[in-house]
């Protein structure tokens, strides 16, 4: 009794109950809006981070109008605004941001008052009015972004308190209806979950239902799936497409991926460093683009034709789940004319990792996880072998066990490069030695992977002063000559990482990699971290270097489009198991297992033109085997 | 929930064994053995003990016997019969000397825990919350000399300014006429007379650490993504705030707060001996100067075990306050 | 926590590291910080840190003046003068014929308050000069000699700059020479203490595991008594009879027995840390051997936040020394100890006539605050590449 009095007395603090009147003080005329049918027009708006050393405009005097009913992706490379303008809308950008000027012109209803927002106190009543409930916010790490310590279910129910007179089990069964509606399966118990006993999809599931149980007239997704494997971003992209027409949403997209926006976008916006520098329909950004920086980021995309082989017949949506597969899954191995000899041969290869649950007092709980299930697998000389997968599928441990980061629990590593022939999983610390020297490993994070406490010349040189080949000057001239070959001036050698940008650094680690002469590159994500220009030079560095060399590469990725442009053969890993094996061309035209037809068709392709030509394939292994 | 309730017990157990070990080392550092002192001890007040007696007595104890064998006898005679021995310098149990004062001792614990509470938490939020502000700064410089104070000068400096200025009798946690006075009203508010003097004192130093602890936790929390999720839900600041970093950020205060609680009896000895209060810490003390060893172990021991039941508690605390901690996630 | 999430091609998540953010905290063209090798970018981060820079000056002046005491104390600790117990401080006079100088002046005890009663004889003059020659002392322990900065200029006459202690004897001399071991605890408890917590975190953090597990719960039990009981346990059975040196180095060794866990705790945590860090996993498949891998490239990467850590407990130690002697447990008379001479100012009624014998005190919340100052602004700029430490 008294429990619920105090509870309505809190949601009567809550509500923004000055809002009416501070709206009213904003509401401008709609026919300067510089559309009728838009639901917001942004006119130059301007957004500042003030730092003690001074400002920076993060958004720099932009005009965009987003139409009613429709899904507007703004696109851009790292730096370039895009969140932060996004963030300006509804006034939370992070600190030390601020909406420093300019207009944002807000109509919720197509005949409703027109609002500049952006003249709202940001933390007033006004604001607060809208968000949540006219304007819904997607952010792109579910796991960061909810609260570890409340259940979602409490999470979602606020947006209701905050928003609607309903009482408190209205609430409950709105919320399981909404998270049963975003495809949460048995929506009663997960409910009161906490974030992390969810999995990735199902937390973003649950913050997509968290922004739309108000119904907002308009929803800001900021990069929702860059966070999520390739086959999970599929599935939430259909989910955003089917709700958006479900309840007649307009829909701002943040990304950086061309090809999400291909999948989705009807108009798109084009920034870079603060600056709108295109907008238009989709199809004439991708087809007509105008401005030279946006020709050049669909340069840098890989043109991939969609797969025309067998189609499996299309499922409905499901989710499915993610079960440990065992010996089960078939494998699609095809085996044609292999060029040249393999310079390594990988035979039966097994890695299992003991995970201790529990302490020292209570039961231990001592857990085998397969990490690669026997593994067999061929790399030709000269040749360069993808090795792709999302994550958690072994693709990492198998490049550290070629690299014998890893003691292998068992299998073959077979390296023969005609003067040297070994089984690398046997080898001693000391007999791997002069091995070292031939088997070289590119990382994945060009910030983590170089001593901050080196100077270049010293993180390059390291394999040669300790092996003892070269000494003084002579290390000098052949780290710095290595420099230049990879891009980069001689007179870097002397700085330290710190003063190198994300794409400079993974040069250097490709200098590193191949100062020593190396017959094998372990190439792991090498080009993940980097933007869509980035890696492209990179990419290519890495193809001029292999045949200027005749290095051979085995390239893990998760990325298939990086995969398909560079690679002669595609290896495709699920759960630990190698699923299909093949020529890159023919697994991409006519994927032989189920998994991989399933990967390639989540894979989102460029071009809108294509959009909705293929059907989406679920891969659920029980079915398979 | 109840599981790691069982699990966290299964930790104390040993805990509590380690710690009567050293508490009995202690007991045996010092050269010759209790019943040579205690027979010395008697000598000096001209009496002495007839050898059946003196027999009896190095039965009871295990002298001359191996350490295991004394510690065995000791611990059982403890926990079976709440037997901690015998002081030679009171020539009194020493249960009835520790059970005289414990009272006192928990009591200006528990008072100093609440007050170091009731200051920390709020002036560490409100220091992050207005980063930079004035209030920030003045919070941590206090923060600053707090931590470089020492707790017996502190003591020294009040008691010397309620001598000076209050007029106040220091020393004591009574005034003279409640000394020996049974329990009534009047006593007990004579007693939070003279406590508060010791209380703020003892609660200085933990409140400057756990300030400190709190703001940074709180500076983390505020620029979390969760923070403007909430936000972007149209949530009041204020509301924000409590509901969400706030919230978490009490999880690492409730375990700061069980380490807090060891260096609560820490300041505990030292002050109360400077201000002469009637708790345990200047009865170890001077048991420690007359090497009166049955006595200072005991309250080692006693002490001991209160930290550890503390720690204990605001373990469980914890554990209801986390959920990850609950599901054994962090 | 999800760990094995997919690499998001997003670099803004990207804490600091890069060139502009290092110029902007330091202060410094990014052509400056492009060259600059960790001690660099760690002074220049440190320098900013305004407090930091006063702690450190003041530290800086405190030991300067511990290690030449007998220069700087204006007496040697053995000289007193019975009749002038509880002298209060004399502030030195100026006249433009005398220079600086005070009064000489004669104690007795006033019969019916006890208290003493100092009289001063203004006639005759203690002029006070700049390097005088006084009670002799022995130079870092080397050299002979009896030239003082700053006192009376005839050896023998009485000044009492900060007052006189019970038995007469100058207060700001035996503050002087107190701070050599109250000081210097500090440093070697914390040395005895960072010995034990490289080793034992070090082997916590190497091996992992199983003595990983053994360790961990060790220390947890460690922190989870109340140290100074044990502390006076221990202390306690310090034979009185032993002389200030074994006394010293004992009580030394009871501080960092029980003060080496969080030590250990801080090391064993980084270990664990850099070892995964990928320039080490990078180092290993260049074919550095461990050994050059523990010490070119997982060392430097711990060394300023031990130095840190290390800074933030030596104050903690100083306090422990004081108090333990305070108590009458640590450090005894005739050694010199800050603790030791605030044992004079244990009741009420001493400091009511003698306040300044709170002076000592004075000195170690100053030399506390200064540590903790330098400790504050170590740890804020121990690492100018990675995520900032709360």
């Amino acid at each position: 009794m008294s429990l619920s009095f105090l509870r309505s007395r809190r949601r009567r603090r809550m509500a923004p109950v000055k809002a009416p009147r501070q709206l009213a003080a904003v509401t401008v005329e709609p026919s300067e809006m510089s559309e009728p049918g838009a639901i917001l027009d942004i006119q130059n708006l301007r957004t500042t981070f003030r730092t003690d050393e001074g400002e920076v405009n993060a958004v720099d005097d932009i005009s965009m109008t987003v139409r009613r009913g429709r899904t507007t992706c703004i696109v851009g490379e790292s730096g370039s605004g895009k969140s932060a303008t996004a963030r300006s809308i509804i006034q939370v950008v992070d600190n030390p941001g601020l909406v420093e000027g300019g207009r944002i012109l807000f109509r919720a209803d197509p005949d409703g008052p027109v609002y500049d927002v952006a003249a709202l106190s940001e933390t007033g009543d006004g604001i607060r009015s809208i968000r949540g409930s006219q304007i819904g916010l997607i952010f792109q790490e579910p796991m960061s972004s909810l609260s570890p310590v409340h259940t979602i279910g409490n999470q979602i129910a606020e947006v209701l308190e905050l928003h609607t007179e309903l009482d408190e089990r209205q609430i409950r069964e709105r919320v399981i209806a909404e998270l049963e509606a975003v495809g949460i399966p048995q929506p009663a118990e997960r409910i009161d979950s906490y974030t992390f006993q969810l999995s990735g999809g199902m937390r973003q599931r649950a913050m997509i239902a968290m922004a739309l149980i108000a119904r907002p007239s308009l929803l800001i997704a900021d990069e929702p799936t860059t966070a999520l494997d390739v086959t999970t971003q599929a599935q939430i992209l259909d989910l955003l497409a089917e709700l958006k027409r479900e309840l007649s949403m307009t829909m701002i997209f943040i990304t950086h991926d061309l090809g999400v926006v291909a999948e989705i976008a009807d108009d798109v916006v084009v920034m870079r460093h603060g600056k709108v520098v295109e907008t238009g329909p989709v199809e004439q950004i991708f087809h007509d683009p105008q401005h030279p920086y946006t020709q050049e980021l669909l340069a840098s995309l890989p043109q991939r034709d969609v797969p025309t082989g067998r189609v499996a017949p299309p499922e409905p949506q499901s989710t499915p789940e993610r079960v440990e597969v065992s010996g089960a899954v078939e494998e699609a191995v095809r085996h044609e004319e292999t060029a040249g000899e393999p310079l390594l041969r990988i035979e039966g290869l097994r890695m299992e990792f003991d995970s201790v649950a529990g302490t020292m007092f209570s039961r231990r709980e001592k857990k085998r996880i397969v990490a690669v299930n026997d593994v067999s697998l061929e790399i030709a000389a000269g040749s360069t072998l993808g090795l792709v997968g999302e994550s958690g599928c072994g693709k990492t441990t198998l490049g550290r066990c070629v690299m014998r980061a890893y003691q292998p629990t068992a299998g073959r590593i077979h390296y023969d490069d005609g003067d040297h022939a070994v089984d690398l999983a046997t080898l001693s610390t000391s007999e791997l030695r002069p091995y070292r020297r031939l088997v070289r490993m590119v990382f994945q994070d060009p910030y983590g992977s170089l001593n901050p406490r080196m100077t270049v010349r010293e993180v390059i040189g390291e394999p040669l002063r300790v092996a003892g080949i070269a000494q003084g000057s002579e290390l000098d001239d052949r780290v710095e000559s290595m420099l230049e070959r990879v891009g980069l001036r001689r007179a870097m050698a002397s700085r330290y990482p710190h003063a190198f940008s994300g794409g400079e650094r993974q040069r250097i680690g490709i200098a590193r990699a191949l100062i020593t002469d190396p017959k094998l590159v372990v190439a792991d994500e090498a080009v993940s971290a980097l933007d869509v220009s980035v890696r492209t030079q990179i990419l290519e560095l890495l193809s001029d270097l292999q045949e200027e060399l005749g290095l051979t590469y085995l390239f893990i990725s998760h990325d298939l489009s990086v995969v398909e442009r560079i690679c002669d053969r595609v290896a495709v890993m699920y759960y630990g198991n190698l699923v299909e094996e093949g020529p890159a061309a023919s697994v991409f035209t006519d994927p032989q297992h189920g998994y991989t037809q399933a990967l390639l068709s989540a894979v989102p392709i460029p071009d809108p033109r294509l959009r909705g030509t293929r059907p989406r394939i679920v891969y659920r292994p029980d079915e398979a085997a | 929930m109840l599981r790691f309730t069982v699990h966290r017990v299964l930790h104390v157990i040993p805990t509590l064994i380690i710690i009567s070990i050293i508490s009995f080392f202690i007991i045996q550092l010092p050269p010759g053995d209790f019943l040579t002192t205690q027979v010395a001890a008697l000598e000096a007040q001209g009496e002495s003990l007839d050898p059946a007696q003196l027999e009896a007595l190095r039965i009871r104890y295990g002298i001359g016997e191996p350490f295991w064998v004394q510690y065995w006898k000791w611990i059982t005679n403890i926990v079976l019969h709440g037997d901690f021995g015998l002081s030679f310098q009171y020539q009194r149990p020493v249960s009835d000397l520790i059970s005289e004062r414990l009272g006192l001792t928990v009591l200006l614990g528990l008072t100093t825990l609440l007050l170091t509470w009731a200051i920390a938490l709020p002036a560490g939020v409100i220091s992050a919350i207005k980063q930079h502000s004035p209030a920030d700064y003045a919070i941590s410089i206090l923060g600053f000399v707090a931590l470089a104070v020492p707790n017996f000068l502190a003591a020294l400096a009040l008691a010397y300014i309620g001598f000076r200025f209050f007029g106040q009798s220091v020393g004591g946690l009574f005034s003279a006429e409640y000394v020996n006075a049974p329990w009534s009203l009047a006593r007990v508010l004579d007693l939070f007379g003279h406590l508060w003097i010791p209380v703020v004192v003892i609660a200085l130093a933990g409140t400057a650490g756990i300030i400190r602890t709190t703001r940074a936790n709180m500076l983390d929390e505020l620029h979390k993504p969760y923070v403007t999720t909430a936000r972007a839900k149209g949530l009041p600041e204020g509301r924000i705030i409590r509901k969400y970093p706030l919230r978490i950020a009490l999880n690492p205060f409730v375990s700061t707060a069980g380490w807090n609680i060891p260096q609560i009896f820490d300041g505990e000895v030292i002050v109360a001996t400077v201000l002469a209060l009637g708790t345990t810490g200047p009865l170890l003390l001077g048991s420690l100067r007359s090497q009166d060893m049955y006595l200072a172990g005991g309250i080692i021991l006693i002490i001991a075990v209160l930290t550890v039941v503390g720690t204990f508690i605001s373990d469980l605390l914890l554990a209801a306050v986390d959920p990850r901690v609950r599901f054994g996630k962090a | 926590m999800t760990s094995r999430e997919l690499p998001v091609a997003d670099p803004e998540n990207h804490e600091g590291g890069t060139a502009d953010d290092l110029a902007t905290e330091t202060g410094r063209s990014s052509g400056d910080v492009a060259s600059a090798s960790q001690r660099r970018l760690i002074w220049w981060r440190f320098r900013k840190h305004r407090l930091a820079i006063i702690g450190l000056w003041l530290l800086v002046i405190m030991y300067v003046v511990a290690l030449f005491a007998g220069f700087f104390a204006p007496f040697s600790t053995s000289s007193y003068e019975g009749q002038h117990a509880y002298h209060p401080p004399q502030l030195p006079q100026f006249s433009f014929e005398e220079g600086l100088y005070v009064h000489p002046t004669t104690g007795s005890t006033d019969l019916e308050t006890l208290a003493p009663v100092f009289e001063e004889n203004t006639e005759e003059f203690i002029h006070l000069r700049f390097f005088v020659h006084g009670d002799s002392y022995r130079l870092l322990g080397l050299l002979e000699t009896d030239v003082h900065l700053f006192g009376p200029s005839e050896p023998g006459q009485r000044w009492y700059p900060l007052g006189a202690d019970r038995t007469g004897a100058d207060l700001l001399s035996k503050i002087i020479y107190g701070s050599q071991i109250s000081l210097s605890i500090g440093l070697v408890g914390v040395a005895v203490s960072l010995l034990l917590g490289l080793l034992l975190g070090g082997i916590s953090g190497y091996f992992g595991g199983t003595v990983d597990t053994v360790l961990q719960r060790v220390i947890e039990l460690f922190m989870s008594i109340p140290t100074l009981p044990l502390w006076l346990g221990l202390a306690a059975a310090v034979p009185p009879q032993w002389g200030p040196v074994p006394t010293y180095l004992m009580i030394t060794v009871i501080l960092s027995l029980l003060g080496w866990t969080s030590l250990a705790r801080v090391i064993r945590g980084r270990l664990l840390q850099i070892r995964d860090e990928d320039y080490v996993l990078a180092a290993t498949l260049d074919g550095v051997p461990t050994g050059r891998i523990i010490f070119r490239h997982m060392v430097p990467a711990f060394t300023s936040h031990i130095i840190a850590t290390v800074s933030l407990a030596v104050p903690a130690m100083i306090l422990s020394e004081t108090a333990l002697s305070f108590l009458g447990l640590g450090l005894r008379a005739p050694a010199v100890s800050w603790g030791v001479l605030l044992q004079d100012a244990q009741s009420v009624n001493v400091i009511a006539t003698a306040p300044w014998l709170l002076l000592p005190g004075l000195a170690v919340v100053l030399a506390v605050v200064a540590f903790n100052f330098v400790g504050d602004g170590l740890r804020d700029s121990a690492d100018p590449y990675g995520k900032r430490a709360p």
